[in-house]
């Protein structure tokens, strides 16, 4: 196991190095010099020049990312091109709001999930059963911003329950102001992942109940609860944990494409207005930031697979 | 046998499969059958605003006007073509890159097939739809960045799959025969793998269409999608948010539309698996 | 009392389709009857029926006495005490009837705890002498998961754990099938040896002729879920009453002729 944690974290640093370089060239190969944003249409050349040498455009493509990733080791993510404020605040500021959203609505989905997906497998001849079945089918299907204009629609403007939009200028200084108007985002989030994880639980449920050794410990005498507790639960928890990974991280995502819908200061919407107004050092500071937390995650997925499954030990990333 | 027993254990649904394919291609086949008639016929032209600002539905606007006056039923026809073209042409990407990354790594040296895997398993790690705005952020909004974005993303979910299956037929003994006998690999590709891993592959291709709709959807609700003459679904839902409470057809008949759709392809995509693999009816 | 009793036992699919017909027969304690026919021709079915443990949409009729509590329409509840104490069951396929994330001396010490009510110390040495009951090297066995050990090694495990509750019938369900040849002589022996030892009642299961006369003198010859022949092997062999148990003797005997043994 140590020499595997060595190794998964080698790999999990090698690829993020990778990932980062993948990043910074795809923004500067591309048409689209970084330094058009500071200019207007009529500017000089000796402008264009000033602009390229004021973002580091002048040097070469290899240089600008070793200076670049020299600042990464130190957390330094540069400044705006637009506001000239560094970045790395910026996003600090702005994960107050993502990182609770992502994490509340992750932890909801995998509650609701468990409950339905267990419930769905055992319960499948019943009507409750097959219901819980069509509706995660459903669900998987649905756009998780669709779900939030409906959300806000009905009990922000209809029922005038919930904030609409927005998020108190003060963040957290009064967490029960920021937990209102977190509330409906997390609950948007939390049923469009449920859908997807509540499908994995079910067959991951179903599998176990079909399985040979728990028909084996019922046949030694075990009763049917009791056999589903000690062997059910963690041979079911395997696939499960397995897509969880992919699964937080596209709970992140979907935090970050709700943050539109509820006009939440996050990191969506500052990688929104950065594409918007090609603000290259905080495009790459969002991405930065995302890469690495979707990195650890499935760095931790892993890891957390390899202590409950001992028959994972052959690839480097134990994907295969 | 128990009453319990059998109430605890699961009942294979096996009548409720046969009925999905069927489902999923009349709900396709409308969707596709609107956008056909979209090209050759629309209620008004796309940017006709002579209607008044968010009427309910009529004769003359079967599902009433958006904020600018514009005919819904049309935008949303014209939205049909964009979400089955950018599903199609984004899994045509993601297909040939993918399949031929896959094919490759399988029959590439160890240390070749070692890195090429690693490196998908990094990919695979970031949801489609982070991966396509990674890419439209660098390229910029437009129709073709949109496909080629969404396509790459879906590559490496279908170059891993592809990889797993085509080992798995390398390793049958037929393919061995063909391999030692002197077939050269384009000829063990065109006639043993392909025909071989097409039948899961497709099944996970249809999956992918899905994916690639709600991932455009996504994209154009953001701002980050075809821009405007093109009538996305996602940008119609952007443009009805402000207005739902007053007009709530014109935030709910595009999502229902975009539902009906990646639906109808997922149940598809169910009924090809029962085709593919009998052993698996029931399950999934 | 009979210790297991059969009486015109069926097994239908929910559909309605018939997997075991009308099928009666009795095993007194001690005593051993081969079930034989080949795949589909109801026999393991049957031996799910006796222990109640039919999947969901199978569904049993007439009547299965065993230790004299009837088992078909019975409560999970009133089975439950039954299984392992009375009848135990070896299944075919060790890989996948052991637990794959527990490690081989945990899954033996679940019956044996149970059954015996033993904890700690005594709990680990019953382990180790179980193990060693069956032929296991008890430090390294105990101690490995499924996946580690070789199929032999799994089939021993899984007979020690079926034993570990010291049942009075041991059904074994085709116990060799999924073993290559010389590992399969070496389980029928060691299944032999321990049967007697025990003085238990043997329910064995299997589509193979040569294994099951190495292991009852009564047999059953079961084909489409209907029971053809039954009598001593010896009789069986020589003269098949039945056009069915006639082939599969013929089929036998060309297999063993081409093999040149015997």
């Amino acid at each position: 196991m140590t020499s595997y944690l060595l190794r998964r974290s080698a790999f999990l640093l090698v690829s993020f190095v990778i990932a980062m370089m993948a990043i910074f060239v795809l923004l500067r190969l591309l048409p689209g010099d970084p330094s058009n944003a500071l200019l207007s249409v009529t500017a000089t050349p000796e402008q264009i020049a000033a602009a390229q040498a004021q973002v580091g455009a002048d040097r070469p493509v290899l240089e600008q990312f070793l200076a670049w990733f020299a600042q990464l080791t130190r957390f330094d993510l540069g400044e705006s091109f637009i506001s000239s404020l560094p970045v790395w605040p910026e996003i600090a500021a702005r994960l107050t709001v993502t990182v609770p959203l992502t994490l509340m609505a992750f932890a909801l989905a995998l509650v609701i999930s468990l409950v339905a997906g267990v419930v769905a497998a055992i319960k499948a001849d019943r009507w409750y059963g097959i219901l819980i079945s069509a509706i995660s089918q459903l669900g998987v299907a649905v756009p998780v911003f669709w779900v939030g204009i409906l959300m806000v629609s009905v009990f922000s403007v209809g029922l005038r329950w919930l904030p609409s939009s927005g998020f108190p200028r003060d963040d957290w200084a009064d967490p029960a102001d920021a937990l209102r108007s977190l509330t409906l985002p997390v609950i948007t989030v939390a049923l469009v992942m449920s859908a997807s994880l509540t499908r994995y639980v079910r067959s991951a449920t179903l599998d176990v109940v079909g399985s040979d050794y728990l028909r084996s410990a019922r046949a030694q005498g075990s009763g049917y609860t009791e056999a589903l507790w000690r062997h059910g639960l963690r041979n079911g928890a395997v696939p499960v944990i397995s897509i969880l990974g992919i699964e937080l991280a596209t709970t992140f995502l979907g935090a970050v494409v709700v943050e539109s819908v509820f006009g939440l200061p996050g990191l969506g919407s500052m990688l929104l207005k950065a594409i918007e107004q090609h603000d290259y050092p905080n495009i790459q500071g969002v991405l930065f930031v995302s890469t690495l937390v979707v990195l650890v995650i499935g760095f931790l997925a892993d890891v957390a697979q390899r202590l409950i499954d001992p028959r994972l030990r052959v690839s480097i990333s134990g994907n295969r | 046998m128990s009453a319990v027993v059998s109430a605890l254990a699961v009942v294979a649904p096996a009548r409720r499969r046969s009925w999905t394919l069927v489902a999923g291609l009349v709900l396709v086949g409308a969707v596709v059958l609107v956008a056909v008639i979209s090209l050759v016929w629309l209620p008004y032209a796309p940017a006709d605003t002579t209607g008044t600002r968010l009427e309910g539905p009529s004769l003359a606007h079967w599902i009433g006007t958006d904020k600018l006056g514009r005919d819904l039923a049309t935008q949303l026809m014209s939205g049909a073509r964009i979400a089955l073209l950018v599903g199609l042409s984004s899994v045509a990407v993601g297909a040939v890159i993918g399949i031929t990354v896959g094919l490759v790594a399988a029959f590439a040296e160890s240390w070749l097939d070692d890195s090429i895997s690693a490196a998908l398993d990094v990919v695979i790690a970031f949801p489609v739809l982070l991966l396509a705005m990674l890419i439209v952020a660098a390229q910029g909004a437009s129709l073709g960045s949109v496909i080629v974005a969404i396509g790459l993303a879906m590559s490496a979910v279908v170059a891993r799959l592809t990889r797993v299956l085509t080992k798995r037929v390398l390793g049958e003994q037929y393919v061995t025969a063909a391999r030692t006998s002197g077939t050269r690999w384009p000829g063990i590709v065109a006639r043993h793998i392909l025909p071989n891993i097409w039948p899961t592959l497709s099944v996970n291709l249809a999956l992918q269409f899905g994916v690639a709709v709600l991932a455009e959807a996504s994209l154009s609700y953001l701002g980050l999608g075809a821009p405007p003459p093109n009538a996305s679904w996602g940008r119609l839902l952007q443009e009805a948010q402000g207005t739902v409470v007053t007009a709530p057809l014109g935030a709910i008949a595009p999502g229902i539309a975009l539902i009906m759709l990646v639906i109808g392809v997922n149940f598809i995509a169910d009924g090809l698996r029962d085709v593919a693999d009998p052993a698996r009816k029931g399950r999934r | 009392m009979t210790l297991l009793s059969v009486t015109s036992l069926g097994v239908q699919t929910a559909a309605g389709r018939p997997l075991v017909s009308d099928l009666s027969f009795e095993l007194a304690a001690g005593a051993r009857l081969g079930l034989i026919g080949e795949s589909g021709s109801g026999k393991s079915v049957t031996s799910l029926a006796v222990t109640g443990l039919l999947g969901a949409g199978l569904v049993a009729t007439g009547s299965v006495h065993l230790d004299g509590v009837e088992v078909v329409g019975a409560a999970e509840r009133a089975l439950v005490p039954l299984r392992g104490r009375v009848a135990s069951v070896v299944f075919q396929e060790p890989l996948t009837a052991l637990d794959p994330l527990m490690r081989i001396g945990r899954q033996l010490a679940e019956p044996i705890a149970r059954h015996r009510g033993l904890r700690g110390a005594a709990l680990r040495a019953a382990v180790a002498e179980a193990l060693d009951e069956v032929s296991l090297d008890e430090k390294r066995i105990a101690r490995a998961y499924p996946h580690e050990i070789s199929g032999g090694q799994r089939q021993r495990a899984a007979i020690a754990i079926a034993l570990g509750s010291r049942p009075r019938l041991l059904i074994a369900d085709e116990p060799t099938t999924a073993l290559d040849v010389t590992v399969q002589a070496q389980i029928l022996r060691l299944l032999d040896d321990l049967v007697d030892a025990r003085g238990m009642a043997l329910l064995f299961i299997s589509h193979d002729l040569a294994v099951v006369s190495a292991m009852t003198r009564e047999v059953l010859v079961m084909s489409s879920g209907v029971a053809v022949e039954r009598g001593s092997i010896e009789r069986v062999l020589s003269a098949p009453a039945d056009p069915y148990t006639a082939q599969l003797v013929r089929s036998a005997r060309a297999l063993d002729g081409m093999l040149g043994e015997r």
